[in-house]
């Protein structure tokens, strides 16, 4: 009776152990979202920038969530990031907040990665308890990207000065870009997440082919380049004169339109280690 | 994963420690839970310690449909119930210790704030709307006349951060919640350790709104055919009324349909802002000055009326949808029947409507000391 016990724990053991995918080779990326602005590197308050209708600006936040991370092999299949660990806040004021550390990624080659800019609707509509972390709307860092009001999380927040904005109360020139919106809980709303899928290998200078390789053995990085000034200059270019500030007018929809043209591939490295 | 491998190995070399079949079963159960769990974040979680709850005896009235809330997922306890009742009562949660929830929420106008037409917070702020009554919520499919919350549990963080309401950050509210004292005992009770976290608060704060039913109202007693309970003529006429006429929209036992609709208030002279009601929350022009259909439970405690408060008494209330109704787009069909705007009613109808809507003061609820602070 004890051995038929022990034997029924060990089996149950080898089972909990596999399922755990200790058999499995895994490895870490290292992803790093590189903020920019038309090719330069984004610097808060101090750098001025030129959006393609002419106007000058300064950025004094660029605050986004990236979700819903999947590394795509060139034959279509996928690795999906377990999803209460699929949430990222990428905070223009915290260079740590810019590069995210993913391991447990299965070994091998990937063509692509996949994310969503903003928290897709699930989790938008989840228990208290799904918002853990980046999503707890109680944290001092997320209330800024929290509508409680309206409930939902501001996808990605770009806010600054320009001397084209028009001038507020208090004598300011500001701008202020707040998206967000799911599509909606009880009635239909606008769905400003989008879905992005950066090819990894597209630099015409090197040779095609996937350039992510992964492994237990591989320190493998990843860099993201972010062009905030496609926000302005995307698919639907606007004046800051026009738009100064956009929150939930369905105006917001071109802004997601534009801002989901901004990333592209940075580079990459797979070294051994 | 690293841990598990080590767990691993440090188990084969102790399994000769194992010895009973109840020790080698419970093993296998931790087991299969820590490897889920380390999958999981890479951290194995260890079994809090054990502790009890009683639980809150929560009943549905017999007259009402089944709760919106899914009570499972924040199963009410007697402590939850005691500490969500401690948050709702504590000025603490306000940016400068003034304003509690009851400030505007106050249990003798059945958790509504009457005198003023816009609800006021800290520093003598001036919001703009009229907030409602708080009762029966475990049935509110969303919240706040645009219904802007989806969710009870996230509600308190709007009042919370609100600038001219309690003009806190949720972070500092739950850091000094943390720090208090009196909290300690509190939380240990309830949740089995004093660590505050968003989840404990709000939940806790769920707990004690979700406590607050009101179904004891003389039409209530009335409708279930209790013994002794009877309506004056004038309010079982007004009740004929109501379900001609109104209750298209305050529908059903709870007294709304909980959606979104425009009832024809012409625009105030002196208004401050532009309230464009749901469409704030939908961007939708068809939504536009759309608001959420209230209850009429406990109504003549909950004055003013609208969600601007421009009506004192239920009198001009009713008088608005007999007459004062103003046509626009968006105004809901049931108040523009047969191409007539509103809802025609005589003066003598109006009064025995206000009788009806008299009926539904529940009393007990009101003067309930389970909802009164200590």
């Amino acid at each position: 009776m004890r051995r038929l016990s022990l034997l029924v724990v060990l089996l149950g053991l080898l089972v909990a152990c596999k399922s755990n995918n200790i058999d499995q080779q895994v490895g870490v990326v290292n992803v790093s979202f590189v903020n920019q602005v038309n090719g330069n590197a984004l610097t808060l308050n101090t750098a001025t920038y030129i959006n393609k209708s002419g106007e000058q600006f300064t950025v004094s936040k660029f605050d986004y969530f990236i979700s819903n991370i999947r590394f795509i092999r060139s034959d279509g299949s996928a690795y999906t990031v377990p999803q209460d660990n699929n949430y990222f806040l990428i905070r223009s004021s915290d260079p740590t907040s810019q590069s995210l550390t993913i391991a447990g990624i299965p070994a091998g080659d990937y063509a692509q990665i996949e994310y969503m800019v903003g928290v897709d609707s699930l989790r938008n509509t989840a228990d208290i308890s799904k918002r853990k972390g980046v999503l707890d709307p109680g944290s001092s860092h997320t209330s800024g990207m929290y509508w409680d009001w309206n409930t939902g999380y501001i996808h990605l927040k770009l806010e600054g000065t320009s001397p084209q904005a028009p001038q507020d109360a208090t004598g300011l020139r500001n701008f202020r870009y707040h998206i967000g919106l799911y599509g909606g809980y009880q009635s239909k709303t606008i769905n400003n997440l989008r879905t992005i899928r950066v090819p990894l290998g597209s630099i015409p200078s090197l040779p095609p082919g996937p350039r992510l390789s992964v492994g237990p053995t591989l320190k493998t990085l990843l860099y993201i380049t972010v062009d905030a000034g496609k926000l302005f200059d995307g698919p639907t270019p606007f004046k800051i004169a026009d738009y100064p500030d956009v929150m939930v007018s369905p105006f917001s929809a071109t802004i997601a339109n534009n801002y989901a043209t901004m990333f592209s591939y940075g580079g990459s490295s797979s070294v051994a280690q | 994963m690293n841990v598990m491998m080590k767990f691993c190995a440090d188990f084969m070399g102790k399994r000769r420690l194992l010895t009973s079949l109840s020790l080698a079963l419970s093993l296998s159960v931790w087991l299969a839970v820590s490897c889920k769990n380390s999958a999981g974040n890479g951290v194995v979680v260890p079994t809090p310690p054990a502790f009890t709850t009683t639980p809150y005896p929560w009943k549905k009235p017999a007259n009402f449909p089944d709760p919106v809330y899914d009570l499972t997922k924040n199963p009410l306890t007697v402590e939850g119930v005691a500490l969500g009742k401690a948050l709702f009562y504590d000025a603490t949660l306000s940016k400068d210790g003034t304003i509690t929830c009851a400030f505007c929420h106050s249990p003798f106008t059945a958790f509504a704030h009457t005198d003023h037409p816009l609800s006021h917070g800290i520093r003598d702020q001036i919001g703009t709307r009229n907030v409602p009554g708080i009762f029966n919520m475990a049935w509110g499919k969303t919240f706040f006349w645009d219904g802007g919350i989806t969710d009870l549990d996230l509600l308190p963080i709007a009042p919370i951060q609100n600038p001219t309401e309690m003009g806190e950050t949720m972070s500092n509210v739950l850091a000094k919640v943390q720090k208090s004292s009196r909290y300690r005992p509190l939380f240990q009770a309830a949740y089995g350790s004093d660590t505050v976290t968003t989840e404990r608060f709000l939940k806790s704060i769920s707990q004690f709104l979700l406590t607050m039913v009101s179904a004891n109202s003389p039409y209530d007693k009335y409708a279930r055919k209790e013994a002794g309970a009877s309506l004056s003529d004038a309010a079982q006429r007004g009740m004929v009324l109501f379900q001609t006429n109104c209750a298209g929209c305050h529908a059903g036992s709870l007294f709304t349909s909980g959606d979104y609709r425009n009832n024809g208030l012409p625009r105030l002279a002196n208004v401050k802002i532009d309230d464009r009601g749901r469409a704030i929350i939908t961007a939708q022009d068809t939504d536009a000055y759309k608001f959420k259909v209230p209850s009429l439970r406990n109504i003549e405690r909950t004055f003013p009326y609208m969600h601007d408060g421009r009506f004192q008494t239920l009198e001009q209330v009713v008088n608005h949808y007999a007459t004062g109704i103003q046509d626009n787009p968006q105004l809901d069909p049931l108040l523009k029947k047969n191409g007539q705007i509103g809802i025609p009613l005589t003066a003598a109808e109006q009064a025995d409507l206000v009788q009806f809507l008299r009926s539904l003061t529940d009393l007990q609820f009101i003067t309930n000391s389970e909802f009164q602070p200590q």
